[in-house]
C-alpha cells in the first residue's frame, strides 16, 4: 500500500490516500461506529462473513484487533511511505540497469533501504495500538480478557471505588511497555543505519 | 560493427537534435560543455529517458527505436552504467555488489575474477561501499557494470567527481580494461585529458547539437572546430615505439607518417603509445634550419588556416602521410612564409614539447 503511495501515479490516487488516512483525523469513536455498520451482524461485510465462515467479529478479540489493526493503518502506511520516498531513486536507477526487474527491485534494493523506517513505523504502529480507546470501545466493547486494551482497563478501574492503586498499576504498565517501545525503535533505528553506512 | 544513435528531443530550455555513427568496439568520448546534451544520450542509450524520437542501434542490435514502437526497458538492456556518484548498493558489500548484475545477467564472457584482477580491487570485497575512498568505489562501480556483460559499456562523467590524485589512480585502470575487452564505451566527460588518454572516437556536442564526429586524431588535428580554441590544442598522433638510442637518451617513435625523436621512454619495442603535438609548440619553416637542438623535423603540406582571432592567431592543419598535425602561429608568420593550402611546409617539434599518454 505504501509503495502505491510512495511511487505510482494513478487516477484516484488522490481519493485512495484520503480514504487510507482518514481513521488518522477522524474522532476513533466514529471510526468503531463505521466498522459496527460495515462489519456488525447486519453489515454488508459482517453478514457475509456470519453466514459463509460463522466469523462473528463484534465484541470479539478478533473485533478488537480489526479496530486496533484499522487505527494504526494510517500511522504504519505513513511511516514506510516516507522511508520509501526517502531511498535514493538514482541505486534504483542502478538497479535497473544492472537487470533487475520491478519486484526484484523492491525486495532487493528499495524495502532493504527503506527497513529503518518501516521498522520504526511498526513499532509506533505497536505503541499506538496498546493505547486504543475510542474506536475498540464502539466496535468491540470492553470485555475483561477479551477486548479490554489498557488504557480502557484503566478507565475500567478508575470507574469503581477503590480501583486507583490498580488504575495506578496498569498505567505503570503501559508507560514501561511505551518507553521500552520507544526506546527499541531508537536502537533499531541507530543498528539498522550504521547497517546501510549512514 | 558500430554504434548508431539518432536522438531528437524537446526539453524546456533547449531542443536536441543529434545523430551520429561510430566504429565499434572502442572509447567514443562524448565531449561538450555542460548543458550540451551529453547525458541526455546516455540515458537514453541507458532507457532511462525516452525522447520524442530517437533510434539506438548498437552492433546490428536495436535497443530503442520510437519510428517502429520498439523501446526496451534498462532492465533488459544488457548495458553497463557507471554513474558519476557510484550509486554502488549500500547494504551490501564490495562482493555482492559486483555480482548483483553477474547473477542477473546469466551466462557472458567476463569473469567474476578476470574484472577483480584487472581493477585491482581483491582486497576490497569483504568492505562495504561507505569505508571505501571515492576512487575506489568508482573502480567497484565500474566492475559491477562489466560484470552484468554488457554490449556496450555507458560512462557518465565516471571521474569529475574525483580529484586530480584519485583521477590518477584510476586513469591506469581504465586503459588496461579498454585494451583487454573489446567493448564499445561511450564516455561522456568535459575534461579533455581524459578524451586524449582513453578515446579513440570523439563526438563534439553543443546545446544539444552535432559539431563533429570521427575518429580523435582526425578531429584533434582540425583547426576549424571549438577544440582548436583552447590553450590546450593539439594534434593526436598513435606512434609504435621502434628504437631506444640509449647513449644519446632518445627514443625513435613512428607513426601516421611521421618519425618522432623525444626523450627516452621506458617501453619495450613494438609497443603503441599515444603523442601529443600542442599546437602552440610546433614551429612551421620554409626549410630545414641548420645548427639547431631540433630533433623532429616533418615535412608535410598545408591543409587549412583557420582563424583565431580571440588570439590573434591562426591554426594552420598540416597533412603528413596519414594523420596530421595543428599549428598555432602568428598571422605574421603565415605572410612570411608565404603559406596557403596546398603548399609544402615543415614542421619543427621540440623533442621535450612532445607529450607521450600511452595507449
Amino acid at each position: 500500500m505504501a509503495w502505491v503511495l510512495a511511487r505510482c501515479r494513478f487516477p484516484g490516487r488522490p481519493v485512495v490516500n484520503a480514504l487510507v488516512h482518514l481513521p488518522l483525523v477522524l474522532p476513533p469513536v466514529v471510526t468503531g461506529w463505521l466498522l459496527l455498520i460495515i462489519f456488525g451482524i447486519r453489515g454488508p461485510i459482517g453478514a457475509l462473513l456470519n453466514d459463509w465462515f460463522g466469523v462473528r467479529l463484534v465484541f470479539t478479540t478478533a473485533g478488537a484487533s480489526l479496530a486496533v489493526g484499522v487505527m494504526t493503518f494510517p500511522v504504519m502506511v505513513r511511516a514506510v511511505r516516507l522511508s520509501l520516498e526517502a531511498t535514493d531513486r538514482g541505486l534504483d536507477e542502478a538497479a535497473r540497469t544492472l537487470g533487475a526487474g520491478r519486484l526484484d527491485r523492491l525486495i532487493t534494493i528499495t524495502l532493504p533501504l527503506a527497513s529503518p523506517g518501516i521498522l520504526v513505523g511498526g513499532i509506533v504502529a505497536y505503541a499506538t495500538c496498546l493505547g486504543e480507546f475510542g474506536a475498540v470501545i464502539t466496535f468491540a466493547a470492553s470485555i475483561p480478557g477479551q477486548t479490554q486494551t489498557l488504557p480502557l482497563a484503566i478507565y475500567a478501574a478508575l470507574q469503581v471505588p477503590g480501583g486507583e492503586t490498580k488504575a495506578a498499576e496498569l498505567s505503570m504498565v503501559s508507560m514501561t511497555l511505551a518507553l521500552i517501545g520507544l526506546l527499541l525503535s531508537e536502537w533499531l533505528g541507530k543498528r539498522l543505519n550504521t547497517m546501510l553506512g549512514r | 560493427m558500430s554504434l548508431h544513435v539518432l536522438l531528437r528531443h524537446r526539453f524546456p530550455s533547449i531542443r536536441m537534435d543529434v545523430e551520429f555513427e561510430v566504429r565499434t568496439p572502442g572509447v567514443t568520448a562524448l565531449f561538450g560543455p555542460s548543458g550540451s546534451g551529453k547525458s541526455t544520450i546516455i540515458n537514453a542509450a541507458a532507457g532511462l529517458l525516452r525522447p520524442d524520437e530517437c533510434r539506438i542501434v548498437i552492433d546490428g542490435q536495436v535497443l530503442g527505436d520510437t519510428a517502429s514502437g520498439i523501446w526496451l526497458p534498462p532492465e533488459r538492456r544488457r548495458l553497463g552504467l557507471v554513474f558519476q556518484e557510484s550509486r554502488l548498493f549500500p547494504h551490501m558489500s564490495v562482493a555482492t555488489n559486483l555480482r548483483f548484475g553477474l547473477r542477473r545477467a546469466g551466462k557472458g564472457p567476463i569473469r567474476f575474477e578476470e574484472i577483480v584482477e584487472l581493477l585491482g580491487i581483491g582486497a576490497l570485497l569483504a568492505r562495504r561501499p561507505h569505508t571505501l575512498s571515492g576512487g575506489e568505489r568508482q573502480r567497484v562501480a565500474i566492475g559491477r557494470a562489466l560484470l552484468a556483460q554488457p554490449h556496450l559499456l555507458l560512462m557518465d562523467e565516471p571521474l569529475a567527481s574525483l580529484d586530480a590524485a584519485r583521477k590518477a589512480e584510476i586513469m591506469p585502470y581504465l586503459t588496461r580494461l579498454k585494451t583487454a575487452l573489446a567493448l564499445p564505451i561511450l564516455y561522456v566527460t568535459h575534461a579533455f585529458d581524459e578524451v586524449a588518454q582513453l578515446a579513440d572516437s570523439i563526438v563534439l556536442l553543443d546545446s544539444g547539437r552535432l559539431v563533429a564526429c570521427g575518429p580523435l586524431s582526425d578531429i584533434a588535428a582540425r583547426g576549424d572546430l571549438p577544440l582548436a580554441q583552447r590553450d590546450d590544442a593539439g594534434a593526436l598522433l598513435l606512434c609504435r615505439v621502434v628504437e631506444h638510442d640509449a647513449p644519446r637518451e632518445l627514443t625513435r617513435l613512428e607513426g601516421g607518417g611521421a618519425t618522432l625523436w623525444v626523450p627516452l621512454l621506458d617501453r619495450t619495442l613494438g609497443t603503441d603509445v599515444r603523442v601529443r603535438i600542442p599546437a602552440r609548440e610546433v614551429i612551421l619553416a620554409g626549410k630545414a634550419p641548420e645548427a639547431i637542438s631540433l630533433h623532429n623535423v616533418v615535412p608535410g603540406e598545408v591543409r587549412r588556416i583557420a582563424g583565431d582571432p580571440a588570439r590573434r592567431s591562426v591554426l594552420v592543419e598540416i597533412v603528413l602521410a596519414e594523420a596530421a598535425l595543428i599549428s598555432r602561429v602568428t598571422p605574421d608568420a603565415i605572410v612570411r612564409l608565404g603559406l596557403a593550402p596546398g603548399r609544402p611546409v615543415l614542421a619543427l617539434i621540440k623533442s621535450t614539447s612532445i607529450e607521450v599518454i600511452g595507449t
